[in-house]
């Protein structure tokens, strides 16, 4: 085991810089050190200007992503032993507009995750009353998966569709979509289907699978948007042989 | 492709970063996923050469006797022995790739994904042979 | 251009695609190697002419060749748009892709219809 290691990182500084440049540090190696702790020694000891997002440092805030040697990883889950023998290249998230060094600008995603409805839509809604919706264990386990989602945006950075398209809406604001489609309580999936039925919505996937590789939460988006497609091409059969039906 | 920062009436000194013309060269995954879509172009390509095979055969059997002599040349053969690769990848991806697309519930619980694509293998094999038979022993 | 056209080329793509899956590596094995080849004995033309008189061989020779058609349609026209970056030209591409589709489908229509 090496006593050090280089980390090649992306700088950049609107002030004074024009595009992106790499800087090399050389942190210490230790075995137990991931990526984000190699960053916040940078930024303690060798050079205060570095700035990045982090927070809960375990995998759970979704905050740290960024690409690690051409990867989105957390960077809170990236260990330094993983990626010997270095250099390690630490760049801001792909395809996403880059605010200063390492921080990435979010509006847009949060504006999609907004746009598929993220919330159980009733057309009835009980009286409280009536109590509680009540779900079975298995109701839940149908939509559990894609309740895992943390935001971390790593799916957005692996898409390359989020990169070619900047309308595309992207597989967690989708997973997330689904999940409510799901959910046995929720009764707004036609509202959701005329949102997203549509080449910015699901129709713009074309199912590279990177999004599920990347995920440290194994959501599974694109299985989400795959089921998702199936329901909406059948919804459009049913539309075709039962055209003035059951709408 | 202007390196420069894009200027935006809100964000005037973000920097967004182009897509490059080979962006699917950059990634060892992005490749795979444009090899699977490629197979599409051999897919056309068999069901092209099957429509031409039976024109000739409609034809009359001069016109098959050539079709079938032209197959023989080194260039078809070529050609469909990397014809043959591509469709079997996406014979295999399409498979591997079918539990993600379709969850199927047996009483409650999800039926592993092996399975899923294990029980497509199994139909794949089996029409593949019932077809070989068909056109080895089935007709005279 | 999506609204209902999109899904449902999509759920075409996918019928074709697997279509495509099933058959097509072992009819371009015995077409393109096998029987050229010499490593299994060829039908003759008598056998395969009797074989597709039959109005389910026809049904399956037309679905074996159109649906994979517009399964290589659908495919090829999104990755046009993403590949080659041509979503630009999004309406020519389908229409291209589709209309070439339909001309195959079309062709082997028409031969199986003829047969006589």
């Amino acid at each position: 085991m090496p006593p050090t290691v280089m980390l090649e990182v992306s700088r950049y500084r609107p002030e004074q810089d024009d595009k992106p440049v790499f800087q090399t540090y050389e942190v210490p190696f230790r075995d137990d050190w991931v990526v984000l702790d190699a960053l916040n020694y940078i930024k303690d000891r060798l050079d205060g200007s570095l700035s990045f997002r982090w927070s809960c440092r375990m995998g759970v805030c979704g905050s740290c992503g960024m690409m690690v040697n051409g990867r989105p990883k957390l960077t809170c889950a990236a260990f330094l032993s993983d990626h010997l023998p270095g250099p390690i290249r630490v760049e801001p998230l792909n395809y996403f507009p880059i605010m200063r060094d390492l921080i990435v600008d979010i509006t847009d995603f949060l504006e999609k995750l907004k746009k598929v409805k993220p919330w159980i839509v009733r057309d009835q809604v009980l009286p409280l009353e009536k109590g509680e919706y009540r779900q079975t264990p298995q109701q839940l386990d149908v939509y559990r998966q894609f309740s895992q989602c943390i935001n971390c945006m790593l799916c957005y950075a692996a898409c390359p569709v989020v990169g070619l398209e900047p309308g595309f809406v992207g597989p967690a604001a989708i997973a997330l979509a689904q999940r409510y489609n799901l959910d046995s309580r929720d009764e707004g999936a036609k509202q959701r289907l005329k949102i997203l039925s549509d080449h910015a919505g699901i129709w713009g996937c074309t199912f590279v699978g990177e999004c599920t590789q990347v995920c440290p939460k194994h959501v599974d988006p694109a299985g989400a948007i795959q089921q998702y497609k199936l329901t909406g091409a059948l919804d459009t059969l049913k539309s075709f042989l039962l055209p003035f039906g059951t709408r | 492709m202007s390196d420069l920062a894009q200027y935006t009436p809100y964000h005037p000194r973000w920097y967004r970063r182009r897509m490059p013309v080979l962006w699917w060269l950059k990634d060892r995954a992005y490749v795979k996923f444009v090899l699977r879509e490629l197979t599409s172009v051999f897919v056309a390509f068999f069901a092209l050469t099957s429509l031409w095979q039976l024109r000739a055969l409609a034809q009359g059997p001069d016109a098959y006797a050539r079709f079938v002599a032209r197959l023989k040349a080194p260039i078809f053969l070529a050609v469909d022995i990397v014809a043959l690769g591509f469709v079997l990848f996406h014979t295999i991806t399409w498979f591997n790739l079918t539990p993600t697309a379709m969850v199927v519930r047996v009483r409650g619980k999800r039926v592993p994904d092996m399975i899923v694509a294990g029980s497509n293998y199994v139909v794949w094999v089996l029409v593949s042979a019932a077809v070989a038979w068909i056109l080895t022993r089935g007709v005279k | 251009m999506t609204g209902r056209f999109t899904p449902f080329m999509w759920f075409v793509f996918s019928v074709g695609g697997t279509i495509a899956a099933f058959l097509f590596p072992v009819h371009l094995f015995l077409n393109g190697l096998a029987f050229p080849l010499g490593w299994l004995d060829a039908p003759s033309y008598e056998a395969l002419r009797a074989l597709v008189q039959h109005p389910v061989t026809r049904l399956y020779l037309f679905v074996m060749i159109s649906l994979p058609l517009f399964h290589w349609a659908h495919r090829f026209r999104y990755t046009l748009y993403d590949v080659l970056q041509l979503y630009h030209l999004g309406l020519l591409i389908a229409i291209l892709c589709y209309g070439a589709a339909l001309g195959g489908s079309a062709g082997a229509a028409y031969t199986l219809c003829n047969l006589g």
